[in-house]
């Protein structure tokens, strides 16, 4: 593992590793450097097992971190190779010729966060959403709640009704009816006495 | 590397050609099956091209189940995602509890209690053995043998019972969480455990008379997608449906997680990885499953099974990232969680073994064979479609 590292850092131009456990480390390497470093761990240092490519936003400073998790097999260590590419130009070189799995990882990356892998078969036929015209998902900047408020709620004639409060009038409409006047009469104190459907909004 | 059909351009391995045909030509037909169709597993369309009843070409279409696991869980506290990570798997829920649970202790440090380690191990073998028992009725009914789809049911249900017993719910459990697990066995655990794995023996039994040594399976089945054992690296194709390929890579064995270095087990490994190879396979992990729980039930220490913690409404997880894995029904499934020191996960990636089985390996292998067997050659690979969805 030290030596992979090692050789990592210094012909590749790799930064300083980061040890998780003995058998996981991460290291990052420049987006040049990228595939050629990944190819010569697969064929040279026995990983030969593609666990996954992911991808982590890191909108703080401007860039997409991809991670290229690699498993060698035999001596059973794992290496991610991270590589940071410009959130503005998100484009990388394409590894679909290294593994037969990767074209569907790439095509993924593109339709979730937006970067572009040239050349890959599909890449851009979409994978899991059809027809989406908004920012790409999985970015940081996607505001899940505000797309489902926007989509979804402000819909014409859709009202919400508390469940308990439904259910209490529906099965003790009588008791409810109390229960309204008292709440209406010790409001009616604090000049409160015309917001008596508050709980039902 | 040299390219697919003499193509000098190394950028060209077989599994980057697509095949070519002429839809005008009439000898072609472009056909659907999926998203709903029995011969489908879970949610997904196969858009296939046949020439007569034989598949020349198939794309698979996912989204269906898509319900952003991965996104949700960047928006919620750390304990919040736990409802969330046991709907990736239908039928195995316990691997993503169990994995989300893993790489968050990991992250912050937490160690958990011996007995922890055992029960969380026991409910991941019957959580295989659950899911196995499906996967196998599913195959025989793909091929028309409802009957054994009906048996195996009943017996995932005989465990399902227990997961009932121990957590109060059937499918999705929530009973792993970080510090160990919600609480202990409950009184008498053991025996009722013992009862199911009987019946579960003597469902195999039943099973390897009626679907195993049945000459219409054995016909249809044997040489039916075939993985060989050069494309298990390049497909990153994991689990039984590897082994049976003659691989020999075992989560469980090669990278030790809670107690499996202290159980006495041998990795099961075939010779050839087809429909019929991999089941056989898969039957014989089942009957592992259960020496393992017994295994289990009787080393099982004493103790506490939860550390305290504090309140996880109120956790900071340190920054870092780590990956954690563990060998599910269908082989290596694995969380990648990256934390930025904030209380809620900055990113967490699901590796499932449907990945690459149901997309790049399934495309690949589903040409050349009839449209009446590709419900069963699914079935063998025992895809699911939401761990592909996330």
């Amino acid at each position: 593992m030290e030596e992979t590292l090692k050789i990592l850092k210094e012909r590749f131009e790799g930064k300083e590793p980061r040890e998780r456990r003995p058998d996981l480390s991460f290291i990052s390497v420049p987006r040049e450097r990228a595939v050629e470093a990944v190819m010569w761990m697969r064929d040279h240092r026995g990983f030969t097992h593609l666990v996954m490519i992911s991808c982590v936003d890191r909108i703080e400073d401007g860039v997409f971190e991809l991670v290229y998790l690699l498993n060698d097999p035999v001596d059973r260590i794992d290496v991610g190779i991270c590589v940071d590419i410009d959130r503005g130009a998100a484009v990388m070189e394409s590894m679909h010729h290294l593994w037969a799995g990767v074209r569907v990882y790439q095509r993924e990356l593109r339709e979730m966060f937006g970067i572009d892998f040239p050349g890959s078969p599909g890449v851009k036929e979409p994978m899991i959403l059809e027809g989406w015209d908004d920012i790409p998902p999985m970015r940081r900047d996607f505001d899940t709640l505000e797309y489902a408020e926007r989509t979804y709620y402000p819909r014409e004639g859709r009202s919400t009704r508390d469940p308990s409060a439904e259910m209490e009038e529906r099965s003790y409409p009588l008791e409810a009816d109390v229960k309204r006047g008292i709440r209406k009469l010790a409001r009616s104190g604090y000049g409160d006495v015309d917001d008596d459907n508050k709980d039902n909004r | 590397m040299i390219g697919a059909n003499g193509h000098k351009d190394p950028r060209h391995p077989f599994w980057a050609e697509r095949p070519r045909y002429d839809l005008e030509s009439e000898k072609y037909l472009k056909i659907w099956q999926g998203p709903q169709h029995p011969g489908v597993t879970g949610n997904m369309a196969l858009e296939l091209v046949v020439e007569g009843d034989i598949v020349v070409d198939c794309r698979v279409h996912v989204g269906y189940l898509h319900r952003g696991f991965e996104k949700l869980m960047e928006r919620r506290k750390y304990i919040n995602c736990f409802p969330i990570v046991c709907r990736i798997c239908v039928p195995e829920p316990d691997y993503n509890e169990y994995l989300f649970a893993a790489a968050t202790e990991e992250l912050a440090g937490i160690e958990i209690p011996e007995r922890a380690k055992w029960i969380r191990a026991i409910t991941l073998e019957l959580a295989r053995i659950a899911s196995l028992t499906m996967g196998l009725g599913g195959q025989a009914g793909a091929f028309g043998l409802g009957t054994i789809g009906q048996w195996c049911l009943v017996h995932r249900d005989y465990v399902l019972d227990l997961f009932e017993e121990l957590s109060g719910h059937r499918i999705y459990h929530m009973y792993i969480l970080p510090g160990g697990v919600r609480h202990d066995l409950t009184p008498g655990f053991a025996e009722r455990t013992e009862a199911v794995l009987r019946k579960v023996e003597k469902l195999m039994d039943d099973v390897q008379k009626v679907l195993f040594d049945n000459a219409v399976i054995k016909a249809r089945t044997n040489g039916l997608g075939v993985i060989p054992y050069d494309w298990i690296d390049p497909f990153g194709i994991v689990g039984t449906n590897a082994r049976g390929a003659g691989g020999t890579r075992d989560v469980r064995r090669d990278y030790p997680y809670l107690v499996y270095d202290r159980l006495d087990f041998d990795v099961i490994t075939g010779d050839r990885s087809d429909v019929y190879g991999r089941s056989l396979l898969r039957r014989a992990e089942i009957l592992m499953a259960c020496g393992l729980v017994r295994q289990m039930l009787r080393g099982m220490p004493a103790g506490p099974v939860r550390t305290k913690l504090p309140n996880p409404l109120h956790w900071r997880i340190p920054a870092g990232e780590t990956y954690v894995r563990a060998e599910s029904g269908r082989g290596e499934m694995g969380y990648l969680m990256v934390s930025d020191g904030s209380g809620y996960p900055r990113r967490v990636h699901v590796r499932g073994p449907s990945y690459t089985h149901a997309m790049a390996l399934f495309e690949e292998l589903v040409r050349g064979v009839s449209i009446a067997d590709i419900g069963g050659l699914m079935a063998s690979l025992q895809t699911c479609p939401p761990e592909i969805e996330r």
